[in-house]
């Protein structure tokens, strides 16, 4: 086992050199510049953007650039400064993060319980009535578009009904986040269901759960225990890899609410060019990726007593 | 009437692009002013969060300038139809329109206590002006002279102070420029100009966090993204004190929810409706509905540049300009937030005169074909129209080229840009295939700054290479007038000449379209579009 | 854009089932055949089946002849006679049936005409990523060692890069936003979950008897992976493929609502310039949402049953 973990951690480096990289020659590759940009429409003064384009090292050559950044995350965990403002990028992430991480944890109670309750109820009664219509409900929640969900659930929900709040102004009250929450966890909720369904009605006709009940265990118990453990194996890998995909995806959502996170800082910075705070915040999405892919890997062998890494 | 701001651009997010900014001095009536007011009472105000630091040489947009103007007083200020009002200066005199003597009001004092002297000009001047503090609005310096000594185009800077600038006593200094300009005095009103205290200079990336300045207000608290609070300062002694105790700036990241929190009260006062509640804000908001004209000016530009362009027959574009719809354009898709434009100079401008550009921006589908056709058709039958689809430009963008195609048969398309830095990055780099839309944003309130700054053959705001010899040659003649009154009859005369050579085609006036809560009274808007906060009352 | 992740997650239990399916009836090559038959004979009779596939192939012929469903012309504004036109909806598949738009156009011709662009885009991207990520993944899962591990490193890489981050980057850097460029834009980012389902179902097909015994006779390697391995490990990556269509035509509508969409065209940007409308003309933004949404049902629904047709577990 510790060897395995060994190993990840080791495969772990080149990638996530690759990706950040990847981003970081992207915005370069970007027209415009972040310090011309300052200027908007009026005078630039060439002397002042010089001096602007020598702090921020711009006018070195891009893979110095990534590199400089890169040393400066790891040895000192410094993620530079931002052009426009002056600020240390770790400040503007202190900022966005903890707000996309609670939005996005609600996300993922959401997802994770609703999810695997409609799965289950749609799984033990494959083929009858209730099973259709939750399949058709997922469906649909995949098939509508989060931000034409999140208009309707906005407008309907808290303009029109007035049952919860249509936009966030303190991002610390959970009240104001659960209708965007919704929004967000609604597409994974329908796969979770998806999922759930699949594997639970699989497993219903499995030897193991002959067995149980042939032994004359409860239902509630051969449900209960033996049935969900077994089948909620795939769910636990789907649910480990989504939560930063809820972190990272969750630009629309952001923008409907009016959450200062993640979302919109991203898009700020791509419109700004602020080539580090965009990569910065990458760099923290693909960290947070990677760990959550080890951890469900490393889950699966909990859960799976066949799966032993050596 | 605090006013001319300036250097507002307007482009980051959509947010801000939309709820561009600013305007004019008129004013509405502020509602019921029998209420009982309550001196002390704060209220709280939409912004974004300011892009730079809160440092007055470094702010550009309009996030950041509503702050810096509540923190910062200058020497001077205009009122709504652009007239000199004076702020910190007791007067500014000058024989040749070249050396400027200053003098103080005495005793007034910066938020921290310490006194505001000729030397708090002198040198946050000089400070701002040496590139080695990257200043963005350090060009507006470039007029005084010795500028090019402390911040040359190449090479290293000679000094560190421009000779222009000398003290001649506490409450007295003189301005030399390199050459005469009639109204300078208009430019001194932009917040780059501002005082300094002696304690920025200790640190002052801290400054800009934690500004000490000498206007109406001073400096409390700057929770990012959230909100920026300022309190009334009872030791300001300016024309324009608070009337009431203070100012939250709060932060929101879409005009839609700012719009919600109006209504339910929880925010008093909006710069710009979002589009969505445009059609709707009227009726909500009754009389604390505001919808007014500011100085900006929204114009077709055209790259002269380009093959399509170069030696062009100006009948041609006058055709192009006859063939909008102006009229049934911004009552339509731009749903009220535009006025018309007869002209290339905006209102609550000094100088502005109305039906300068004559037939030129009326609407006639038969004359715009004849025109066209005279000056030897479009070359290519075909144009675009260059713009950031991050800025709310694409309705109208459309909407004209609609426009144009049918009245003339000429092929229209928008030539759309991601973002505001693609889109100044092509013009920068000359890369515009046809023409652009172009926006500009009073920087003071004066003729020249619609003229010359836009159309000079050397000038900063010309981006797409328009040149001709006899406007410039008009443009040196107002501009080495002995009077500013003078100055200005120059001006007005060059903007009659303008439909002669068509630079670019006016479209319309921006308007301040925003609102306010039934808690504050006599809230108005100034010519760059921003509530002026100081005069606002809070009612018990 | 979280859907991709996810449908890549959900595809791959389901992969190596079918993937283990396939691998059973390879034992018995006459039953390879019947794998696909009785995959055919199950769809025939699941309604989920042919209701998608009716409405596919409704929405193919919209894209391919929109004149057949209107004389509207998509791009004729009239600002003057049309502005916000209330819908008529007595006059059945006319101009003015489903009201007018803010440049004056028709909201049912414009609904019509935004077929062609999503359903393009859509498949565009798929047989993209396939191709792409199919040899990727073919080449990783036959070869394996060090192939696989830099192959897969790569893979992971792409993975790491939220999609919805990526793409917003990619297309600022394009001012032509044509079908092609976000074609590219999608697959150069969306090719990693299929090459990550090729590869463990190669891995399978891989150490089968047939494709030993295929070795040991001297095939070629270019024979043994496009004659026996393609056609068994294929399966699950028409299965992953099929709702992946409907995720990238959801992936283009949400670029162009945030402004990084098509020129021209398209159910996402109406979407988008309707939200501006959104108080007082409700009909702009509602028509596109419906016929979006029921184009990404109708593909979503139609991979959902080409999978359980496939997964003999599931049957």
């Amino acid at each position: 086992m510790g060897r395995y973990v060994a190993r990840r951690l080791l495969q772990m480096i080149p990638v996530f050199i690759g990706t950040t990289l990847l981003i970081f020659l992207m915005v370069y590759a970007l027209p415009g510049d972040p310090v011309r940009g300052l200027f908007g429409d009026k005078a630039t003064t060439p002397s002042v953007i010089r001096a602007l384009r020598h702090e921020y090292g711009l006018d070195k050559p891009v893979l110095v650039q990534y590199w400089d950044f890169m040393k400066g995350i790891v040895l000192h965990f410094d993620f530079g400064k931002q052009i426009a403002s002056g600020r240390p990028v770790t400040e503007i992430l202190g900022e966005a993060f903890p707000v996309t991480l609670r939005l996005a944890s609600l996300a993922f109670v959401i997802e994770a319980v609703i999810g695997i309750v409609l799965g289950v109820v749609a799984g033990l009664r494959a083929g009858k009535a209730a099973d259709t219509v939750i399949l058709f409900f997922t469906l649909l929640l995949i098939s509508v578009p989060v931000f034409v969900l999140g208009y309707i659930l906005q407008t309907v929900f808290a303009i029109n009904l007035g049952w919860l709040e249509p936009s966030v102004t303190d991002p610390t009250d959970f009240n104001q986040l659960l209708l965007p929450a919704i929004v967000l966890a609604s597409a994974s909720l329908a796969y979770v269901a998806r999922l759930s369904r699949t594997s639970v009605a699989e497993n219903l006709r499995a030897d193991y759960m002959r067995t149980a009940i042939a032994k004359g265990l409860p239902r509630r118990r051969v449900v209960g225990v033996h049935l969900l453990r077994n089948s909620l194996i795939p769910v636990v890998t789907f649910l480990g890899t989504d939560l930063g995909a809820l972190m990272g995806g969750a630009i629309v959502t952001e923008g409907i609410f009016n959450i200062h996170g993640v979302g919109g800082t991203i898009a700020d910075s791509i419109t700004r060019r602020e080539g580090t705070t965009l990569v910065g915040l990458v760099t923290i999405l693909v960290l947070v990726y990677l760990v959550c892919s080890l951890i469900v890997d490393l889950l699966y062998a909990v859960l799976d007593p066949r799966i032993r890494y050596a | 009437m605090r006013g001319a701001k300036s250097a507002k651009w307007v482009a980051i997010a959509a947010v801000v692009a939309l709820g561009a900014t600013a305007c004019g001095g008129g004013g509405d009536k502020g509602g019921d002013s029998k209420a009982a007011i309550d001196p002390n009472g704060k209220f709280s105000v939409e912004v974004g969060e300011p892009q730079n630091p809160l440092q007055p040489a470094n702010t550009m947009e309009s996030n950041g300038s509503i702050v810096i103007k509540a923190l910062f007083s200058g020497l001077v200020d205009y009122d709504s139809n652009g007239k000199i009002v004076m702020v910190n200066a007791q007067s500014i005199d000058t024989k040749d329109n070249k050396t400027f003597t200053v003098k103080l009001k005495p005793g007034w004092k910066f938020h921290d206590g310490t006194p505001v002297t000729a030397n708090s000009y002198v040198k946050a001047w000089n400070w701002a002006a040496n590139p080695e503090h990257k200043q963005t609005n350090s060009a507006w310096f470039a007029d005084i002279q010795g500028y090019d000594d402390v911040a040359p185009a190449s090479g290293k800077p000679k000094s560190d102070t421009m000779s222009g600038l000398k003290v001649i006593d506490d409450n007295t200094f003189t301005i030399t420029l390199s050459k005469p300009i009639p109204y300078f005095i208009y430019k001194l009103g932009y917040e780059v100009f501002d005082p300094l205290p002696e304690s920025f200079y200790k640190d002052p990336a801290a400054a800009g966090e934690h500004p000490i300045g000498n206007g109406p207000y001073k400096f409390v608290s700057w929770q990012h993204k959230q909100s920026i609070e300022v309190a009334r300062f009872d030791g300001y002694k300016g024309p324009n004190p608070a009337k009431n105790g203070g100012v939250i700036f709060k932060n929101y990241a879409k005009l839609e929810t700012a719009y919600q929190d109006l209504k339910s009260g929880n925010l008093d006062v909006m710069r710009q409706v979002a589009p969505r509640d445009l059609p709707v804000y009227k009726q909500d908001l009754g009389d604390r509905a505001v919808d007014q004209p500011y100085s900006a000016i929204q114009t077709i530009a055209v790259a002269f540049y380009t093959k399509q362009w170069k030696n062009i027959n100006p009948k041609v574009l006058q055709g192009l300009s006859m063939a909008i719809d102006r009229d049934t354009i911004t009552k339509t898709v731009l749903q009220g937030t535009r006025e018309p434009a007869t002209g290339w100079v905006a209102k609550g401008v000094m100088g502005y005169q109305p039906n300068a550009a004559g037939d030129i921006t009326k609407y006639d589908p038969a004359k715009a074909k004849q025109l066209i056709k005279e000056g030897g058709g479009v070359p290519g039958n075909k144009i675009s129209i260059q713009y950031n689809a991050d800025g709310g430009h694409k309705e109208w963008v459309e909407a004209v080229c609609g426009s144009i195609t049918k009245a003339t048969g000429v092929q229209c398309t928008g030539d759309s840009k991601a973002d505001f830095q693609a889109d100044t990055n092509a013009r920068d780099a000359h890369q515009v295939k046809s023409l652009y839309r172009s926006g500009w944003v009073l920087d003071y309130p004066f003729i020249s700054n619609f003229i010359r700054d836009l159309f000079g053959s050397k000038a900063d705001g010309n981006q797409g290479g328009f040149s001709s010899k006899e406007i410039d040659d008009l443009i040196a003649k107002a501009d080495s007038a002995k009077t500013l009154e003078e100055s200005e009859k120059l001006y007005q005369q060059v903007e009659k000449e303008l439909p002669k050579y068509m630079p670019s085609i006016p479209l319309w006036y921006y308007k301040v379209n925003a609102g306010y809560s039934e808690k504050v009274t006599n809230v108005k808007y100034d010519q760059s579009g921003d509530p002026i906060v100081t005069g606002v009352e809070v009612k018990k | 854009m979280p859907e991709l992740t996810k449908s890549a997650d959900e595809a791959v239990p389901s992969a190596t089932t079918a993937a283990a399916g396939a691998e059973v009836s390879e034992d018995k090559p006459e039953k390879t055949r019947s794998l696909w038959g009785d995959a055919w004979r199950d769809l025939r009779s699941n309604w989920i089946f042919i209701v998608s596939a009716v409405l596919i192939l409704l929405l193919l012929v919209m894209a391919a002849w929109p004149g057949l469903f209107t004389n509207a012309d998509p791009n004729n504004k009239d600002l003057a006679n049309h502005y916000l036109q209330h819908p008529n909806y007595g006059h059945w598949f006319q101009a003015d049936w489903l009201g007018y738009d803010a440049q004056g156009r028709s909201v049912y011709a414009r609904a019509i005409y935004g077929t062609r662009a999503s359903l393009l885009v859509g498949a565009g991207t798929t047989v993209l990523v396939v191709i792409l990520g199919g040899v990727i993944g073919m080449i990783a899962g036959y070869f394996g060692g060090w192939v696989d591990a830099v192959l897969s490193r790569l893979t992971d890489m792409f993975m790491g890069i939220p999609f919805l981050l990526g793409a917003m980057v990619m297309l600022n850097s394009f001012t032509d936003r044509s079908i092609p460029v976000v074609i590219a834009a999608l697959a150069f980012l969306g090719w990693t979950q299929t090459a990550r389902v090729m590869r463990g179902a190669v891995i399978t097909v891989k150490s089968t008897d047939y494709v030993q015994a295929a070795k040991a006779l001297g095939a070629g390697t270019g024979r043994i992976l496009f004659r026996h391995v393609m056609p068994n490990a294929i399966a699950p990556v028409i299965v992953v493929a099929t709702i992946s269509l409907g995720v990238y035509i959801g992936a283009e509508a949400t670029l162009s609502f945030l402004g990084l969409g098509l020129n021209g065209v398209s159910w996402g940007n109406d979407i988008s310039d309707g939200g501006n409308s959104i108080r007082v003309a409700q009909w702009i933004m509602l028509y596109p949402s419906i016929m979006l949404s029921v184009t990404v049902l109708a593909f979503i629904m139609l991979g959902e049953a080409v999978r359980n047709a496939l997964d003999p577990k599931t049957r």
